[in-house]
């Protein structure tokens, strides 16, 4: 057991390295330095601006050599980008923005209240509305109302969810006038009014797909041996679906929900920008606008690093659940 | 540039030709075809008709309609010389089949001719749709093309190969797979900046993962069958275990999951519009650039509302023909009908 934590943790941090590797590639390697910094203040500036600019946000060093020490030295290799950026980035050290200079740390702590206060409830609520409904749609299986049902989501899959978000701002806020248009307050007592339409819309936008795959995991069970033991002692239909085909079903749906937590964190791009939420999500719209590189970096690592944490507890606690996992061997897979 | 569009649709007619040939010599293939045909006729057609709008105005040359101007010099394709963007446009927004304008309610030059009405510059609204359809195909089809070579090469020689082969493709895609798929869009498309290809480029890496996983997978299940086993003890060469053997068997699965993609492609692409990195005349520009439209007073809805409807109707038709196709090519719900 204890072999198989350790190994698993050793894969963990193999792929936060990894990622390390794809984000240095592509924000050291194909955008480099001299490239974010015509980026950062435009193309006709002096030579001596861009080295100022190099300097001031810590890009001066060379990538992955540095002839400035000879052969025999061991800074020839450390004293690089290369070095310094997997070392800033393990040790939690994010440094400041490239944009406004303003520690990134900091902003990504401020902003990831504002998108949990968002993406937690959308989540359960939306996971309630998923499974209940799939649930009804099984136990109303190959009739009309399953079809319809199957229909609607069908349709709701096929709708982009920018739509969602500018069709539904404009239904509920403008047209029906039920909740404010966009903005957020930390106050608990008006934050459910700001809340409101992005939770009603992004339910809306998700129930297509979520439905139709629970379904499906709902249907595989109904058919079971057990289930018909079931109804062969005389279980009722509604308590053979709770009681039996709901329960034994949870446990495909819970790897699916503990895989998405970690994405809890990371907010939604879309909505914080639409409805005003000052998120994480906002944050990286703003990190784009602004050629941001280095806030950018950073979001990605840490929603990298949360769903490698996310999958390391979910693979210990089903090694825990199910001996087969631990016997099988090899990580991940 | 033009050669390219063309060349482009010539290699696909042939490529389609070749391929509805070979599929139809093989009685399992002749058969889905027909299931395929039998359950899904309608959005067949409809995606056929996208699929021709998409031709069309990849297909182009300069000259020979008689357009004076700057335009006469471009090679136009066959839906701008339908359209003529270049001699029919008004000044400014007005609504479908109207005879004047939106704003101040001036005459038009062309009343009555523009059927989705005209657009803040006052281009055609229906000529922007049309010109939409090719875009959306290159997101999703061109993409899929180029991404799904890709993971099958590694997803067959990881899962075929195992040994030292399949660990790094496997560390390699959990890398990938462990950076949430928006985020590397965004951070591939920032480090390799805006424009067509960097975008397909980017869409293709982060959809690659997901393929090569299940070829991986399924191809670890097929190496252990007894025929495999049986070419091999024959002394059949790998490449040509890959190529009778395991290839074959894996068609389905790349069926699916491109029909899958194309649906996810063409609907992130909007995503990127929005956050200013999408690729220029898509849909999802469209959406974006009429999202403010909404809240004018009397509203503007037909750029937003011509633009949605497109996109609707693509992704519909290709996800219904995705649901057929599972339902047709996978050996699971085969086993379940007979």
């Amino acid at each position: 057991m204890l072999a198989y934590i350790v190994r698993r943790l050793a894969f963990g941090f193999a792929t936060v390295l990894g990622v390390l590797g794809v984000l240095f590639v592509l924000f050291f390697a194909v955008a480099d330095p001299d490239e974010m910094a015509i980026r950062a203040i435009g193309e006709r500036a002096s030579p001596e601006t861009y080295t100022a600019w190099k300097r001031n946000h810590g890009y001066d060093k060379p990538l992955i050599i540095n002839t400035e020490h000879d052969w025999t030295s061991i800074d020839r290799y450390t004293d690089t980008l290369l070095i310094e950026h997997y070392e800033r980035m393990l040790s939690f050290r994010f440094g400041r923005s490239d944009s406004d200079d303003t520690p990134i740390w900091t902003r990504i702590r401020e902003g990831a209240g504002p998108s949990l206060s968002l993406t937690l409830p959308l989540f359960v609520i939306g996971l309630l509305v998923a499974v209940a409904l799939s649930l009804a749609v099984a136990f109303f299986r190959s009739t009309y109302i399953d079809r319809s049902v199957l229909v609607i989501c069908m349709l709701g899959m096929s709708v982009a969810s920018l739509i969602y978000i500018i069709g539904g701002q404009y239904l509920i806020g403008k047209l029906l006038r039920w909740f404010p248009i966009s903005g957020f307050d930390t106050d608990p007592s008006v934050i459910a009014r700001f809340l409101a339409i992005p939770i009603l819309i992004g339910v809306l936008a998700e129930f297509g797909g979520t439905v139709r795959l629970y379904r499906t995991v709902f249907l595989e069970e109904v058919n079971r041996d057990y289930v018909r033991t079931a109804r062969a002692k005389g279980c009722g239909e509604i308590r053979v679906m709770i009681h039996h085909v709901l329960r034994n079903a949870l446990l495909p749906i819970i790897t699916n929900v503990v895989l998405a937590i970690p994405f809890l964190f990371i907010g939604s791009i879309l909505f914080e920008s639409f409805f005003g939420i000052p998120g994480l999500g906002a944050l990286t719209v703003e990190a784009i606008n602004g050629n941001d590189f280095s806030t950018l970096r950073t979001i990605v690592y840490i929603g990298a690093l949360l769903y490698i944490l996310g999958q390391i507890l979910t693979d210990i606690c089903y090694s825990l659940a199910d001996p087969r996992v631990r016997l099988g061997g090899g990580a991940g897979g | 540039m033009s050669w390219i569009g063309n060349a482009i649709v010539a290699v696909l007619l042939v490529a389609g030709v070749y391929v509805w040939w070979r599929a139809r010599r093989n009685r399992l293939w002749r058969e889905a075809m027909a299931a395929l045909a039998r359950r899904r006729r309608f959005a067949l057609i409809i995606l056929g008709i996208y699929v021709v709008i998409g031709m069309l105005d990849a297909v182009s040359w300069v000259g020979g309609d008689g357009v004076q101007g700057v335009a006469a010099s471009e090679a136009r394709s066959v839906i701008d010389r339908i359209f003529k963007p270049s001699v029919f446009r008004e000044k400014s927004y007005s609504a479908p089949f109207a005879s004047a304008e939106f704003v101040g309610g001036a005459a038009l030059t062309f009343p009555g001719r523009h059927v989705l009405g005209t657009d803040l510059l006052g281009d055609d609204v229906l000529y922007k749709t049309l010109k939409g359809v090719k875009v959306a195909l290159l997101i999703g089809g061109l993409t899929c093309l180029v991404l799904i070579p890709l993971a099958l090469l590694f997803g067959v020689s990881a899962g075929y190969f195992g040994g030292r082969i399949d660990d790094v493709v496997f560390f390699v895609m959990s890398t990938l797979a462990s950076i949430p798929n928006l985020l590397l869009l965004i951070a591939l498309i920032m480090a390799l900046g805006k424009g067509t290809l960097q975008v397909c480029f980017a869409l293709g890496i982060t959809g690659w993962v997901g393929l090569s996983r299940l070829t991986r997978a399924e191809t670890l299940k097929l190496r252990e069958l007894e025929y495999v086993q049986a070419a091999r003890a024959l002394g059949v060469s790998h490449f040509t275990i890959v190529l009778r053997h395991i290839l074959p068997n894996l068609a389905h699965l790349v069926i699916i999951t491109f029909a899958l993609l194309f649906t996810g492609l063409v609907l992130s692409e909007t995503i990127l519009a929005y956050l200013g990195i999408g690729l220029d005349g898509s849909w999802g520009r469209m959406i974006d650039q009429a999202r403010n439209e909404l809240s004018r007073d009397p509203i503007i809805w037909w750029n937003i509302a011509a633009a949605s409807t497109a996109l609707f109707i693509l992704v519909l038709c290709v996800n219904l023909i995705a649901d057929a196709l599972r339902d047709i090519l996978d050996p699971r719900t085969l086993r379940e009908r007979t």
